[in-house]
Parts: C-alpha cells; structure tokens; sequence
C-alpha cells in the first residue's frame, strides 16, 4: 500500500521528476513538488476553479487527478502566461491588471486558465455567453462585472494585434 | 494529500481492468475521469483499496455511428461527445444534456460512462439515456451482458453492476424521423446540479404525435420516464394545453427529495412546469 511512484510531469514545457505517492493530487504536486505556487488551492473538490490549470490545453480542476495521471500530458499553469524573457505581462493578466479583474487575485489564475483558450471566441460573444464561459471560476472579491470588462478587453486588444 | 492511502493501478486494456476487479471486488474502484470520485476521496467519503485507473485505455474512448446506432465508449470524456458532429445531427438531446452538465473544466475531464455508472438521480445523462432509451453494455471476466436504463439505475448513487462488472458501451437507438427534442433544468447557479428537470422527445406527424417520451431529472432515486404523461399526448397534438395536463401527470407520484436547496413540494412543482416546457420545445423542434 502507498508505494512511490516515479513520475516525469511535463509542466510549462519543463520536465519535473519526482518520486510520489500515488494519491497526490495533481495540484499538490504542482504547488509543493514543482513549487509552482501560482496554482491556488481552494475547495480541493472541484468547485471554485481557483486550481484551474490546462491539461493538452484544456482547462482541467488539477485537484480532482492525482499527479500520476498527469504523465505523458502537457500540464500549462499560470506562470507560462507572462513573457518569460522580459516578464512583460500576457495581454489577458494586463486586462485584469487594468479593469480591476481582482482584488485580492486568489481566485485569478484559475480565471485566466479557464478563459485563454478561449479568447479568439470572445469578440463574437455577448455577456451572457462570456459570463457562462467563466461560471466555473467563482471569485468573492470582484462581483464578476470587472472580470467580464478585464476579458473583452483582453480579446479585443488581441484581435486588434492579429488584424 | 487528502485521500486515504490506495494501491493505484493503471491498465491499458480492458482485460486487465476487469481482471483486477475479479481479484479485489468491492475493495476496488475504477477511476474514470474523477470528477465524481476524487472529490469523495478527497472529502474522505470514500477509501477505496485499490483504484483502477482507466484513463490509459485507449479501446473506450470513440463516438461511432454503425447503421444508424451510435456507440459511445464508457472513457469519452463529455466534452469530447459535446462537441461531435454526428451527436449533433442524429441526437440532439445528448448535446442539450451535456451542456447542462457541470462546467467545460469538468466536462474535458469527466467521462460519459463515468457520469452513467455514478448515477446520480440529479445528473443529466441519466435522465438523457433513459429518454433515448439507452442500453448499456457491461463486461467482467464472467461474460458480458447489457442492461436497458431501467435495469441499470437501481437506486440512488447505485448501479446494478457486480463489483467485478465495468461498464464498456452506451448504446443508443437513433430516433424515428419528425423527432424534436428538449431538455429542461432549473439550477440556483450555473452549472450546479438541477433542483429539477425534463428530458422530452416528440415524434409527430403534422401535429398529430406518434410518440412521446418524457423523463424526469431529480424526481426520485432514479431518473424516471413519465409514462402516463407520455400516453396522455399519443395520438393528439402537444398544445399549452395538453403539456400542462401532461406535466401534472408527470409529477403524479414522484418522489422528489427535499432539502435546504428546494423542499420536495417545491421541487415537485418545478418539475411539473419543465415537463411543460420540454414538451412544448420539443414540439416547436419537430421538422415539418
């Protein structure tokens, strides 16, 4: 019972080795194995979305699969988003920077996670539809208003730069 | 690390899960997409000895239309069934039941018979597959056999299948031409569970309907069909009034849960009005 695992999680396009027990959850690897504490940790059961982070580029719950599973996978937390040369920010954490897309920003990166795939889709959405996009985020500080103001902000600027 | 310690095995083929749940019965659980299973674990409601993770078998993952019957492998993630093309034009109604399930994080990671063997009275695909009359194909090392949704959904959060028996295949039956189809669900919040629902499929000639089905989420311990309901509309057409008559035979000895969400009285008559609903858009979706 509880023999380690080794595992070779590929996070942010690094590769991280480490011996596991196989019921560590993904986001604890992320956090205490990688040290990659921008992944927040809040409900561990799957529904406030803050450990939200992109498995093959799909917006996944990191509390809700063990690390092993993750193998073989291309895990994306919020730390690729800012330019890793210059740490200039990515288009959508400047939007939430301006337009007051967090207050006390626990809950942020599983929003930004949740959203960037998306962000080429945004300019033909209405509220609604933006707001549905995001429902699985929950956030105490914002009231959601600035967070649905920080996205389209966000998808116009980066329709703006592909035009 | 939240849940309990477990021996974990990853298997590639069908085979050797089935295997392992021969040897450790009701010590083990399968591991689908977690989505229902490891906040359990995590909460420590479940403790499982061994988990059999089925997420490396390749052979359950596939949407297949085979001479007009679609084919669903028990690993599709939702998302993946969501988004199929030919989900879309032959089964509709799938496509509304997964909308409604949860949120697109949960759903790339949550899997259809994952979703069907938890069995959740209060989950859509139940209620999608017992409307489409869904069968569902089961395996273990003893043979195979398949089960009508009726069969399968026991009780609530239970399944008719043996500790040894995995679910394989779902099945569903394609749907007579003239066929519209609706599915209905209040939530207090986007993507909770329903408080209650309804899953509806009119055939109909002209106005004239040939066949109705009617099932209902969050009625009982199980997803229900509305039988009466159902027959109350053959043979007529589906008006305001008669899916008023219809949703009021629906609830008719349904057994709703009540709790801090919605008394069960509440929950009776929030089914009522989207058995009403569902009927009248199915009915609008009937191709003339």
């Amino acid at each position: 019972m509880g023999d380690r695992l080794s595992v070779t999680l590929d996070i942010n396009g690094d590769p991280y080795e480490r011996e596991v027990e196989p019921r560590l959850l993904l986001s604890d690897f992320i956090r205490h194995e990688a040290g990659l504490t921008g992944t927040h940790v809040g409900c561990e059961h799957g529904v406030c979305g803050a450990c939200t982070v992109q498995l093959d580029g799909r917006p996944v719950r990191s509390c809700l699969m063990f690390a092993a599973q993750a193998e073989g996978h291309r895990i994306r937390t919020v730390e690729a988003l800012a330019d890793g040369v210059d740490g200039a920010l990515h288009p959508l954490q400047q939007a939430f920077h301006e337009s007051h897309g967090l207050q006390c920003g626990f809950c942020t990166p599983g929003f930004l996670l949740s959203i960037e795939p998306q962000l080429a889709d945004v300019p033909d959405w209405d509220d609604e539809q933006i707001r549905a996009a995001l429902a699985g985020n929950l956030c105490r500080c914002t009231g959601y208003q600035d967070i649905v103001t920080s996205v389209r902000l966000a998808a116009a600027r980066m329709q703006g730069d592909e035009a | 690390m939240k849940p309990a310690r477990f021996e974990y095995h990853v298997v590639r083929k069908v085979d050797e899960a089935l295997a392992l749940l021969a040897e450790h019965g009701d010590e083990a659980k399968v591991l689908a997409g977690g989505q229902s299973l490891v906040p359990l674990l995590n909460f420590g409601l479940a403790a499982p000895a061994h988990l059999v993770d089925l997420n490396r078998i390749e052979d359950l993952a596939y949407v297949r239309r085979q001479e007009g019957v679609l084919h669903v492998g028990a690993m599709t993630r939702q998302a993946t069934l969501e988004a199929s093309g030919v989900v879309a034009r032959h089964w509709p109604l799938l496509i509304a039941a997964l909308k409604l399930v949860a949120h697109p994080q949960i759903r790339n990671r949550g899997t259809v018979g994952g979703s069907l063997a938890h069995a959740d009275p209060a989950a859509e695909l139940p209620v999608a597959g017992a409307a489409l009359d869904a069968r569902f194909h089961v395996r273990s090392t003893r043979g195979a056999r398949t089960l009508t949704w009726s069969e399968l959904f026991v009780t609530h959060l239970t399944t008719a299948l043996e500790p040894d028996e995995l679910l394989v295949d779902i099945e569903v039956p394609p749907l007579p031409p003239g066929t519209g189809w609706a599915f209905a669900e209040f939530s207090r919040r986007h993507g909770d569970f329903g408080l209650g629902g309804a899953a509806a499929l009119v055939t109909a000639d002209g106005d004239v309907c040939r066949e109705v089905r009617i099932a209902l989420l969050g009625a009982g311990a199980t997803p229900v069909r509305a039988t009466e309901a159902e027959r109350s509309l053959a043979g007529g057409r589906v008006d305001e009034r008669s899916a008023a008559k219809a949703g009021r035979l629906a609830v008719e000895g349904i057994r709703p849960p009540g709790d801090l969400h919605g008394s069960a009285e509440y929950r009776r008559d929030l089914i009522e009005a989207m058995v009403r609903r569902a009927l009248l858009d199915a009915a609008a979706r009937v191709r003339r």
